[in-house]
């Protein structure tokens, strides 16, 4: 099926907290919704599923508008950051409750439960109660819950917030195996970008209430179309400077020229912004042409294999993000590289002025 | 498409109207009703106008009620809501001793109030009463039959017994919600008792404790069915509260008029009030975050 | 300030441990100088709470003692051991302002009101408050309420260590990396010894100049960040640091080569012959090179792509070699064979210097070669 949200808005009170968004997700695929707290990815969410009602717009499954009905009569399943089990239950009989509501054979539903345990790897705990159980197993508890259902629309929000940075990977790598075996409408939401990655699909970006990009994951990380976007899918976030272009000469803010890539002798004249991601600014100059800043290194972070250099350049504070180990000291001043093809141009309002060449060629 | 639904909804609401209406708002047209008419039996009435109003604001009979009604209440608070976090604060917060604690304040709030009345009654009389006659066997005057201040004392610290532990419980509810964290990283600041309980303990009960203060204020402004077991509103009239001079006057002198006025002057009174401490309550709610992470 | 002893520690919850298993925290000796950041680094369960309250004084240890400089402070009371701490969920008080947040820990012990100022003013102005000090803190976002935990453990100069609680837990991403920059440089700039409990490795590597490694209330290693990503002591630290793990497989190991299912490995070092029970050999994705030649019987080892996941600035592919996972990192902008992709036969090639040889979990150290 499809799920789709037509001009869906929400307010509250007055108060705008999802602006009116249009979204289609099809049948089997992994939707992610990436935004920081509060940015309204519970909000859209509760609309989708039918816990809330939309304020203004429609919203329709497979073509059928569904906008008043009740989350109980939508095949909806959720997942939640907080692990959420019956605590008196076994695993079986949590993994199975939706089965016994819907009044399924007794053989239907050991089959069932016994099939899902074995996706997310329960099936030696399947006895027992959910205060012996991890977190990582609670939560496996609940995405089996979820899975079993039968639903077209599941949704998980922040799943593995709670639980180890190690236990994470390990979740993080097999949702994706269960998504695509199970064949129904998946959104995830999460803070992070790096797990947006990692999981591959659709991602919306969100912020303040408004989805500002739609797109497959990898298209939205490297050519967002906004400023916005590209800072909320950057971790570390993305480096900024400022230029002006008058009388079809562009300086940046240092007063270098800024280099002739695609799009800018099209741009008027004016104020802009150039952003760039960590991982392109370098301490080594780079083969081929680079541009190069003076800047002062503020800190040093390493984490064994990769080196995070703050630097200050101007009023800037820019960060690059090394393979190996560079210490460079505190207050030393550093000549640091960027290719041209790693820029990419805002106008001053944030609006994409041009993509960087290395995403539109890939 | 959601119209339909709207129009089943007035429906499934139509009872409780009805329901609120026969409970609630008839019997109160009833009482505007009698409060401006006058009566002198066979079912005949005149108009009166607002002459019973008159007559109730500014008879001395009512406010001397009125007076010992606010002084009760305050009396009663102030005495309540400190023993009451004093008691909170004192509970154990784990351990098997926490059930006992919990059961033991629940149970004075499970006896019906003419009992409590009957029980403070027997207890304070003087010749079989182990209070009553205990007082007299120390060389202590006590009798609260006759002695107005000796009555006065019986109603307030029955109404401490009775009802402490609903302040203190929901004082409790307050405590228990505070994060051990909490009280790590005071001591850690070195903060002293006082402190711990001014800047981190009383925050937290800030909520549970407007409520309490509110269901003890309007409770005990209401009271009636305790004094009137125990002292029945005397000796003279010294414990005679609002109600008890509410029925003495409908009940026992059958002056329905001014009742009337009088138990619409006693709502408007709680109405007040309550909207007085509705608005507090909420202002002071609109400071707290909204939501510390959504979900 | 003083540098931490942590003398023969060990801590059971019952009264009379019987074997090892019995001990939350297993026997630990080592020492933390004065004023630099260590970072206690595991899973949940692993013994970094117990020990990290051991220190604050929520727990005495069964064994052993705790000594601030020379001082034995095993028994002291949390208020006296002169600590500050900073919990998983902010700690503030509600009703006061941010001054008198900050101010709270110094007013308590009596110092000056002109000194209170001066630092409260010195420790604002390092986390960007300064604007926001007369409002109250009720109301707060979650990451300034920590910034304010944060600025009340800075704020007194005697303190001899200050504690992390795993900090960052309610802090999104974008914002984590001001808040631990400005962590870095109140380190810098102050000096206070600190202790950074987390199960997050990001934050454990960048935030200390020495991580201990906790499982199963043991530390398998203590070390610098570089050394736990290079030289992995123990198959847990090679696995919990880095993502993905380190990348772990049976072998037997006989001179300077090992034999994994018929394939003949180079070593970089030379290990004679290696017995023991579980022999197993390690090496990071990040030193794994994707061979293009797929049917050939080239150098390497042969293994089926399973998934490619851009992560933007790299790539993992994650292969299997006879049921073992075996994960390769490519760059962004490295190229990818055209035919790469999920099913795909193909080999992978170790960097010889960089694979490890571990028997019973623990790393063998070789002779060069």
């Amino acid at each position: 099926m499809t799920l789709r949200l037509e001009a869906v808005a929400k307010e509250v009170e007055g108060r705008t907290h999802i602006h009116p968004t249009t979204l289609t997700l099809e049948r089997g695929s992994l939707n992610l919704l990436l935004g920081p707290t509060l940015a309204g990815k519970t909000t859209i969410m509760r609309l989708m599923a039918g816990l809330d009602q939309p304020s203004s717009g429609r919203i329709f499954y497979d073509g059928v508008d569904v906008t008043g009905r009740r989350v109980q009569d939508r095949r909806v399943a959720m997942v939640y950051q907080q692990f959420i089990n019956y605590p008196t239950l076994t695993v079986f009989e949590n993994i199975a409750s939706p089965l016994r509501l819907q009044g399924l054979p007794r053989k239907a539903i050991r089959a069932k439960v016994e099939a899902a345990a074995e996706l997310v790897k329960l099936t030696p705990q399947l006895n027992r109660r959910p205060s012996e159980l991890s977190g990582g197993q609670q939560q496996r508890t609940a995405l089996a819950r979820a899975l079993v259902k039968d639903a077209e629309l599941i949704l998980l929000d922040e799943p593995l917030a709670n639980l180890d940075y190690k236990l994470r990977e390990e979740l993080r790598a097999e949702i994706p195996r269960l998504f695509t075996e199970s064949g129904a409408i998946f959104v995830y939401a999460t803070t992070e970008p790096h797990e947006a990655l990692l999981l591959g699909g659709n991602t919306a970006t969100l912020w303040k209430g408004q989805v500002t990009q739609f797109g497959s994951t990898p298209e939205v990380y490297r050519q967002p179309r906004d400023a916005i976007t590209a800072r909320l899918f950057s971790d570390p976030p993305m480096n900024f400077i400022g230029f002006d272009k008058r009388d079809g000469e562009a300086l940046f803010e240092d007063g270098q020229p800024v280099p002739v890539v695609g799009g800018l002798p099209a741009l008027p004249d004016g104020a802009y912004r150039a952003g760039f991601r960590a991982n392109h600014l370098t301490l080594r100059k780079p083969e081929g042409t680079a541009l190069s800043f003076a800047a002062e290194v503020a800190i040093t972070e390493l984490t064994g294999s990769e080196s995070f250099v703050h630097l200050d350049h101007g009023a800037n504070r820019w960060i690059a993000l090394q393979a190996g180990l560079h210490a460079p000291q505190a207050g030393q001043r550093v000549e640091v590289f960027l290719r041209p093809e790693h820029l990419y141009l805002f106008h001053d309002d944030g609006r994409l002025a041009a993509t960087a060449a290395y995403a539109a060629a890939a | 498409m959601d119209k339909p639904v709207n129009h089943r909804a007035w429906f499934m609401v139509m009872p409780v109207v009805i329901l609120v209406a026969f409970s609630a708002v008839i019997p109160l047209m009833t009482v505007v009703n009698y409060s401006i008419q006058d009566t002198f039996g066979n079912n005949q009435f005149f108009w009166a106008g607002l002459e019973w109003f008159e007559q109730i604001l500014s008879s001395e009979r009512f406010h001397n009620a009125l007076l010992r009604q606010f002084v009760f209440s305050f009396i009663i608070l102030a005495i309540e809501v400190p023993l009451g976090i004093l008691v909170a604060l004192s509970m154990p917060k784990r351990g098997w001793t926490v059930s006992l604690c919990l059961v033991v304040m629940a149970l004075p709030l499970l006896i019906p109030w003419n009992v409590v009345g009957t029980i403070w009654q027997i207890f304070g009389r003087v010749d079989i009463g182990l209070l009553g006659a205990a007082l007299n066997e120390l060389g202590i005057g006590y009798n609260y039959t006759q002695n107005w201040l000796d009555a006065w004392i019986t109603v307030i610290v029955m109404d401490v017994w009775h009802w402490t532990s609903l302040v203190a419980l929901l004082c409790y509810a307050g405590l228990v919600s505070i994060p051990e964290a909490h009280y790590h990283a005071a001591r850690i600041d070195s903060a002293s008792r006082w402190k711990v309980f001014r800047y981190i303990e009383l925050p937290k009960m800030n909520r549970v404790l407007l409520i309490a203060i509110l269901l003890r204020f309007m409770d005990s402004f209401m009271i009636y069915t305790e004094p009137f077991v125990v002292t029945g509103g005397g000796p003279g009239n010294s414990t005679t509260f609002f109600s008890i001079d509410l029925v003495k006057m409908a009940i026992g002198q059958f002056d329905l008029g001014p009742a009337a006025a009088f138990s619409l002057i006693y709502f408007l009174i709680i109405l007040l009030l309550s909207w007085v401490f509705y608005t507090v309550m909420t202002n002071v709610g609109v400071e707290l975050p909204r939501r510390e992470k959504e979900s | 300030m003083a540098k931490i002893t942590l003398s023969n520690l060990a801590h059971s919850y019952l009264t009379d441990p019987q074997g090892p298993g019995d001990y939350a925290l297993k026997r630990i000796d080592h020492t933390w100088e004065d004023g630099k950041a260590y970072a206690l680094l595991g899973p949940s369960g692993c013994g970094k709470t117990t020990l990290l309250n051991i220190i604050s004084g929520l727990l005495t240890p069964s064994e052993g003692r705790v000594l601030f400089g020379e001082r034995d402070i095993t028994r002291l009371s949390t208020e006296e051991r002169n600590i500050a701490q900073v919990f998983q969920f902010p700690v503030v008080y509600d009703t006061m302002t941010l001054f008198d947040n900050l101010a709270f820990p110094l007013r308590n012990r009596g110092v000056a009101k002109a000194r209170v100022r001066e630092r409260v003013e010195t420790v604002a102005r390092m986390l960007d408050l300064t604007g926001s000090m007369k409002r109250k803190a009720r109301g707060l976002t979650a990451d300034a309420k920590q910034k304010i935990s944060l600025g009340r453990g800075m704020v007194r100069e005697d303190v001899a260590a200050i504690l992390f609680d795993e900090p960052l837990t309610a802090i999104d991403p974008q914002l984590k990396w001001e808040l631990r920059t400005q962590l870095k440089s109140l380190h810098r700039t102050f000096g206070h010894t600190m202790i950074y409990v987390t199960h997050d490795q990001t934050e454990a590597l960048t935030f200390a100049d020495e991580v201990a490694v906790m499982y199963e209330g043991e530390v398998v290693q203590i070390g610098a960040p570089e050394d736990l990503f290079e030289r992995p002591r123990h198959t847990f630290v090679g696995y919990f640091i880095g993502s993905p793990g380190m990348n772990l497989l049976p072998a037997r190991v006989a001179g300077s080569e090992a034999h994994l299912g018929g394939t003949r490995l180079a070593l970089g070092r030379r290990y004679g012959q290696v017995s023991g029970g579980r022999i197993e050999i390690g090496i990071r994705p990040e030193f794994v090179a994707l061979g293009n030649d797929g049917g050939n019987d080239g150098e390497g080892l042969p293994v089926t792509v399973t998934r490619i996941e851009d992560v933007g600035r790299h790539r993992i592919v994650r292969t299997d070699f006879q049921g073992r996972e075996i994960n390769a990192i490519v760059n962004e902008g490295q190229p990818l064979s055209e035919q790469m992709m999920s099913g795909q036969m193909t080999r992978v090639r170790f960097d010889p210097h960089s694979i490890k040889v571990y028997a019973d979990g623990w790393l063998i150290e070789g002779k060069s070669v």
